[in-house]
């Protein structure tokens, strides 16, 4: 492939119009001991249809969502991408267009970022929303970083709850000294009751939480609120529109992973982070924001706004370094949400709660495995104790051709597996998933034998 | 006159989805419910869902469609955006990236299920270590931003592990904000070292910052004024000696890709930006992907997990046994997505497509360059690498500025260069054309920007009114900022 237009008389005559004889008189000034010197040691160029042959192959050698029937959640989920979401953002309008920092020449960009965080804004009950961070665990460092600045405190409570990966990329940033993260114990599969002294900055939880629980959210942010901390939720845009908001349970600030936003698995991004926060924080807030104004006559137009927070302006001041973010999975999100409007929403979320309830409920009923925490309610996902080790139970449901888990560590030292039910899954996916475990059950967790390929297409085999 | 505001015909601006909002009209579609219905847990019910919009999707696709078509892109047109390296985005890539066997991957799959990934990151690795003249590379930074404060992270692992904890960290004064506000977060503190009369840093100042409180040094090269750091083996020297780290910001490696490598000028770490040197859409901010790579001194401290082979068994891994990892900057493993594109470039371009990308971009560069520097100089005297910074100085006395001359190139049917980057240069107007430009677009851009000098000086008004073609006009940007006006 080549995407240099030059023919050999572009190259000669503008070389010619800059005084110059060949291609390398550009380099002449580079010092000959940094030159590499040598060709480079990658293979030579392919063709369009040889490099799309050999994509195709590594393609190939994975499985993938509809190679088995997803059950697995853990922060990423199988929600049904309609085909008008990325008809319409992956325009190439947009695709191929820079953070819009020309207003007059991206108004389309801008208005379609100023309606997600209208859409955010409604979401979740809070006042503002950014333009997108980079995925959800980013976000919550930025959400954590915020409360500092807004509390000049340091020490931040994390629910035992919350996706370890999330408390790993937190402890990550923490290393730049500006906050301590401290965790607060679980009981009962939920966030116990914290301490929150003066000196906490903010209660960070996952509601709903990692293993899918409901957590008492309301009653832990008023005792935040009681301290003077900002009250942090981890929250999942797919069940707002059944659950309570976090701007009706005192969130000052919440984020989430936005994938199930119509954005693919992609096998773990492009994602993005969603932020949205009080009005008394905007200033504090990270990354790009766009606002409404007028122009020089008067019409309705949009801009970047409250750039003076931001690391090209102010520099090592600013309130995050982010510059680029994930615009372009935020105007997927965008189109998705007024896909579903306020009743689609609704009935995503209804879809969830009772198809996820039916599976644990059918699961427990065989008696293939226990629930964690039997009783406590949950959203769409729930998390499984079984006999057998979780991976090799996880191994034995693939090659039935399920995928659930992640495999996980119990507060209490238990091992379990994630199961998550998302509106695509039909009952009869469900009650082939039950089987399965029944199988695996008796099979003691093994894998390979009788009954194998039955609970979807033929599993075994690729991509070892 | 030409001032006066121009009745434009066309179609009239779009409503918000709000304004389009009907109760009762939708769009979606999802299955019936197959199973028993259940209640929200007490407590937890909703009393009535977000007021989202209520559109029927034939709304929903000519809105977006309106906002696409007021959306300029490289598809679009000419965008010499400087320091963004906006070349074409091969479909190629997006066809590759859009395999089900990619898209449709969930981050937890057992390793067994997803080796054709794991092979091209490993793949994808192992040419970006040539491309650097580094050992190793995380994938997790989803951007360059976030690429510096990987390194970061890094260089402070390091020095800790040495018991030699360090405080402050050199960045020029012409540097991307991005760095200063990286150092920051990475609990450093900024020392700025000036550029000399060259536009290059000053190596005289360098040598008396340099002490061993010193960290390492944040550099671009070239350097954002385009132009090549000549004396980099003695700035590499300068840090080295006190025991300072070197980083390598990525920004501007289009120039000189395949040709010079950040390793073999003394960088310790660098982090590239896909969305520039590899081509892959900025998608109007992101995502990008801003993978980071090391040297073998400091590959311990990569984040974990850390892509493994497994020869015996022919299998690739994700290796979590990193004692020393400075942890997870991402919650997977970075953006995936955008690195199938990234490679689809690599190897589509190969050995010497890449090493002509360097060579185009200087080329168009300079060209461009020599056509219009007689209206608009060249800021600092030495030769443009893949970009050059000229300054619109001279015509202030028509009390005409940097960005009026960018919004008259809007109403010439370009997008502007970059403009006030970087901040050590009055009225920058900084252009950055890219390989991928053809003589004819350049001479048609040349053309353009003289026409604009032109005017500056014979119809100032003229641009202090640009743009008038645009959907929108000028924005007040200081009301925006003054009424907040963030949602509907």
């Amino acid at each position: 492939m080549r995407f240099a237009p030059h023919t050999d008389e572009d190259t000669r005559e503008m070389l010619a119009a800059c005084g110059l004889s060949s291609v390398e008189d550009l380099f002449a000034h580079v010092p000959p001991a940094v030159r590499l010197g040598r060709d480079l040691d990658l293979p030579p160029a392919l063709s369009e249809p040889d490099l799309l042959a050999d994509l195709r192959a590594l393609a190939g050698r994975n499985r993938h969502a509809d190679d088995f029937v997803c059950f697995a959640g853990g922060g990423a989920y199988d929600h049904y991408v309609p085909a008008v979401v990325w008809a319409l953002a992956g325009r190439s309008e947009f695709a191929t267009s820079y953070t819009p920092y020309q207003p007059e020449l991206s108004q389309g960009v801008l208005q379609a970022l100023f309606e997600y965080q209208s859409m955010v804004c409604d979401l979740t009950g809070l006042e503002v929303s950014n333009a997108s961070l980079y995925d959800g665990p980013t976000a919550l460092v930025e959400a954590v970083r915020m409360a500092c600045a807004a509390t000049g405190r340091r020490r931040v409570l994390v629910s035992g709850t919350l996706d370890p990966r999330y408390l790993e990329v937190l402890r990550t940033y923490a290393a730049g000294g500006a906050f301590e993260p401290v965790s607060v114990p679980v009981e009962e599969g939920v966030t116990a009751v914290p301490e929150v002294g003066e000196e906490v900055a903010a209660l960070v939880l996952q509601h709903p939480n990692f293993f899918g629980n409901l957590e008492p959210a309301a009653e832990r942010f008023a005792l935040a609120a009681r301290a003077g901390a900002r009250a942090v939720q981890v929250f999942d845009p797919l069940s707002l529109g059944v659950l309570t908001s976090p701007g009706e349970l005192g969130a000052d600030i919440a984020v989430a992973e936005g994938q199930p936003l119509g954005n693919h698995l992609s096998y773990g991004g492009p994602y993005l982070g969603v932020l949205a926060a009080r009005a008394r924080d905007v200033r504090r807030m990270p990354g790009r924001i766009v606002g409404e104004t007028v122009d020089v006559e008067g019409r309705r137009g949009y801009v970047l706004t409250l750039q003076a927070r931001e690391q090209h302006i102010r520099r090592e001041r600013a309130t995050s370094n982010i510059c680029t973010n994930q615009t372009l999975m935020a105007v997927a999100a965008a189109v998705y949400l007024a896909w579903l409007g306020p009743e689609g929403l609704a009935e995503v979320g209804r879809l969830c709660l009772a198809k996820a309830r039916y599976a644990a409920e059918r699961l427990t009923e065989v008696g293939a495995v226990e629930l964690a925490w039997p009783g406590a309610p949950f959203f769409k996902e729930f998390a499984v104790v079984t006999e057998a080790e979780p991976r090799a139970v996880r191994d034995a449901l693939l090659e039935r051709g399920f995928l659930v888990g992640p495999p996980v560590e119990l507060p209490d030292g238990r091992r379990g597996l994630l199961v998550s039910v998302t509106e695509r899954r039909t009952r009869d996916e469900v009650d082939r998933l039950v089987k399965a475990f029944e199988e695996v059950a008796a099979a003691g967790g093994k894998g390979s034998r009788a009954g194998r390929g039955r609970g979807g297409r033929r599993a075994g085999g690729r991509g070892r | 006159m030409t001032g006066a505001p121009v009745r434009r015909d066309g179609p009239p601006l779009p409503g918000t989805l709000r304004e389009l909002s009907r109760p009762g009209r939708r769009a979606w579609s999802l299955p019936e419910l197959d199973v028993p219905p259940a209640q929200v847990p007490e407590g937890h019910r909703r009393p009535a869902p977000p007021r989202l919009p209520e559109v029927a999707e034939r709304d929903l696709v000519r809105h977006y469609t309106r906002l696409a078509q007021m959306n300029y892109g490289v598809d679009t047109g000419f965008y010499p955006l400087g320091s963004c390296s906006m070349k074409y985005n091969p479909k190629a890539a997006e066809a590759a990236a859009a395999l089900p066997g990619f898209q449709r991957l969930h981050p937890h799959q057992p390793e067994d299920t997803v080796q054709g990934a794991l092979e091209l990151l490993w793949r994808l690795e192992r040419a970006l270590c040539e491309l650097t003249g580094m050992a190793r590379v995380t994938f997790q930074p989803p951007a360059g931003a976030s690429g510096e404060l990987t390194g970061l992270l890094i260089m402070r692992a390091y020095h800790a592990k040495n018991g030699d904890p360090r405080r402050r960290v050199i960045i020029p004064d012409s540097a991307h904000g991005t760095n200063p506000a990286s150092v920051t977060l990475a609990g450093y503190r900024v020392a700025q070292v000036p550029s000399d009369a060259r536009g290059l840093v000053d190596l005289g100042e360098l040598e008396k910052m340099v002490d061993e409180d010193v960290a390492g040094l944040m550099l671009t090269n070239p350097n954002t004024l385009g132009l090549f750091e000549e004396e980099i083996e003695a700035i590499a020297r300068a840090v080295h000696r006190v025991g300072g780290l070197l980083y390598y910001d990525g920004a501007n490696l289009n120039a000189i890709v395949g040709r010079v490598r950040p390793g073999d000028m003394g960088f310790d770490i660098v982090h590239l930006n896909t969305h520039k040197t590899f081509a892959t859409p900025h998608g109007g901010g992101g995502p990008g992907a801003g993978p980071v790579a090391v040297s073998e001194r400091l590959e311990r401290f990569l984040p974990a997990p850390v892509l493994a082979y497994d020869e015996e068994r022919g299998r690739y891994y994700w290796d979590h046994d990193r004692p020393d990892a400075i942890g997870r900057v991402h919650g997977f493993h970075g953006n995936f997505g955008v690195l199938v594109r990234a490679y689809a470039y690599v190897f589509g371009l190969g050995r010497d497509g890449l090493t002509d990308v360097g060579a185009r971009a200087v080329l168009n560069a300079n060209y461009l360059a020599e056509r219009v520097r007689g209206a608009y100089p060249l800021a600092f005297p030495g030769r443009p690498m893949h970009e050059f910074v000229a300054t619109a100085r001279r015509f202030r006395r028509f009390g005409v500025r940097a960005l009026d001359v960018a919004k008259r190139l809007i109403d010439l049917g370009f997008h502007p260069p970059t403009v006030y980057f970087p901040l050590i240069v009055e009225e920058a107007l900084m252009v950055e054309p890219t390989e991928t430009e053809s003589r004819e677009t350049l001479d048609a851009f040349a053309q353009a920007m003289l026409q604009v000098a032109r005017e500056a000086e014979e119809d100032p008004e003229l641009l202090r009114q640009a743009p008038r073609t645009t959907p929108v006009r000028r924005l007040d940007e200081a009301r925006a900022a003054r009424e907040l006006k963030l949602r509907w």
